[in-house]
């Protein structure tokens, strides 16, 4: 069984709970004090990961880190669709790799900001606001075009993939480090969308969309 | 520009600043208490704490893990945990987060039962249990806020629970900024598990909550109880943060209660018997 080295108020830990839940695979978890108890720092930790970061999972004796690399192979793996990460596409493929990246940006900014403001990190908090805002100004624009276009998700396919997981964390968490999002309206409708992913599950600071509206 | 306080009941007393876990020797931790920035120095383990604005080293101790101060003469000691001299309990630094509102609200989220199965749910709550059962509450002759026969279905009321029960709550409104709650363990019936939760107020519309649990060890790891507390927490955080006002209102007509805010009443005007001002906004004479 897949073993997640996982925090609960990690973002990037609960990308992988999101996937896996979307996907409905089972797994086990080892709870990993990161906050106030660095373990993820620790000796043991270092060994499995030696740059000392969340989340690390390990699977028939694969151990991988990093969250967007775990996507990539959770989604190649057990994705008997092959929607979540298409492999038989490569523009899409691109796509999604393009937005993983991007996603990556998102944690160095939105992320950072929140450990600073909640859990008390020595960061430049505006430059890591100013950094969010400026991603966010992007994805909120790729998505209103998208949205003209008849395009749901961040890539350009009918379905989300893993680019919208790994986007979806340190945005809808923005608010912990003092990032609003009422100036991205079509990031807040996206959201939105992927909270009604079937499958879809929370994780502390993540709220569940409301009951959808009854068509008229 | 932060606000100064100039409420004695705060200013005499004693307020956590910082977890001892969390300090490095190589640089001071910098914090704020009542609008004071302060810096936290670790000099081979000798904690000292300065004022930013005066250079003043200030009187500070070292108790349950964590850090404190008192910006003038205290009036009263570090409030005594009984539990925490006991053997057979866990004593665990649930880890300091930062919430921005007033450290007033986050005490009187915390007295809440009404709102765990919309915050909590499928941990502390859900529906369609959502009634909160009347409760007592009393001020004890020790001046403090209590409430008890306190009841409310949970579905995992504890890392441990298998299944969900009715638990039974005591809530306890100690200073101010302080409040505790007790929680029947679920292995030993009669005894209760602790948590405490200090709040540091960093200004009047920022705190710092500092949870302190005293969970018997029978069937329980350390760590599982700092996990779940921040679980917790880290739920009420955003629901904390979107509050507005960001103080909290001590005029009975400024938000309209319900029955089962009977010990959150009772604490506005604890509060305002006591002349406490910092964090809130004082009723109107």
């Amino acid at each position: 069984m897949i073993t997640l080295y996982d925090y609960e108020l990690s973002g990037n830990c609960y990308k992988l709970r999101l996937l896996m839940s979307f996907l409905g695979i089972d797994y086990k978890t080892v709870p990993v004090d990161f906050y106030p108890g660095r373990e993820h720092k620790s000796e043991w930790f270092l060994k499995l990961n030696p740059l000392g970061q969340l989340p690390v999972i390990e699977d028939d004796g694969l151990i991988l880190r990093d969250a967007q690399a775990i996507l990539v192979y959770l989604a190649a793996r057990y994705d008997p669709s092959r929607s979540w990460y298409p492999l038989d596409n490569p523009a899409l493929l691109g796509e999604v790799s393009q937005w993983l990246a991007f996603a990556d940006g998102i944690t160095s900014t939105s992320s950072a900001a929140r450990l600073h403001d909640g859990l008390f990190y020595d960061f430049d908090i505006d430059a890591a606001r100013a950094g969010a805002h400026r991603l966010f100004r992007i994805l909120d624009e790729h998505l209103w075009f998208g949205e003209q276009q008849g395009r749901n998700w961040i890539c350009s396919a009918s379905h989300p993939t893993i680019a919208d997981i790994a986007c979806f964390p340190y945005i809808i968490l923005s608010e912990e480090g003092g990032i609003p999002r009422q100036d991205y309206p079509a990031i807040r409708r996206w959201c939105d969308r992927v909270k009604r992913i079937k499958g879809f599950t929370v994780m502390s600071g993540v709220f569940p969309a409301g009951p959808g509206k009854i068509a008229a | 520009m932060a606000t100064r306080c100039v409420d004695r009941e705060l200013l005499n007393d004693w307020h956590i600043v910082a977890d001892q876990e969390s300090l490095s020797q190589d640089a001071p931790f910098a914090t704020r208490l009542l609008g004071v920035d302060l810096a936290v120095h670790n000099r081979s383990n000798k904690i000292e704490v300065v004022r930013s604005d005066t250079g003043a080293t200030l009187k500070s101790a070292e108790r349950y893990g964590f850090i404190w101060v008192c910006l003038d003469k205290p009036w009263r000691d570090i409030i005594y945990i009984p539990e925490a001299n006991e053997a057979d309990r866990h004593l665990v630094n649930g880890g300091s987060i930062a919430v921005k509102v007033s450290g007033l609200r986050a005490v009187e989220n915390f007295l809440d039962m009404g709102h765990f199965p919309f915050i909590h749910t499928g941990w502390l709550g859900e529906e369609p249990h959502t009634e909160v059962a009347p409760y007592k509450v009393e001020i004890t002759p020790q001046d403090e806020v209590v409430a008890t026969e306190c009841k409310f279905y949970q579905p995992i009321a504890s890392p441990t629970a298998k299944e969900g029960f009715i638990v039974d709550y005591i809530y306890k409104v100690i200073r101010p900024y302080t409040v505790a709650l007790y929680k029947s363990n679920p292995i030993q019936k009669h005894r209760l598990d602790v948590i405490t939760l200090f709040v540091q107020p960093v200004d009047e519309e920022n705190c710092v909550a500092h949870p302190y649990l005293c969970y018997l060890k029978e069937g329980m790891e350390a760590a599982t109880v700092r996990s779940f507390m921040q679980l917790i927490f880290a739920q009420d955080k955003p629901i904390l943060e979107n509050q507005v006002p960001k103080r909290l209102p001590l005029d009975p007509r400024a938000e309209t209660p319900i029955r089962a805010d009977a010990v959150s009443v009772s604490y506005r005007r604890w509060l305002r018997d006591r002349a406490v001002t910092y964090g809130a906004i004082p009723a109107q004479a």
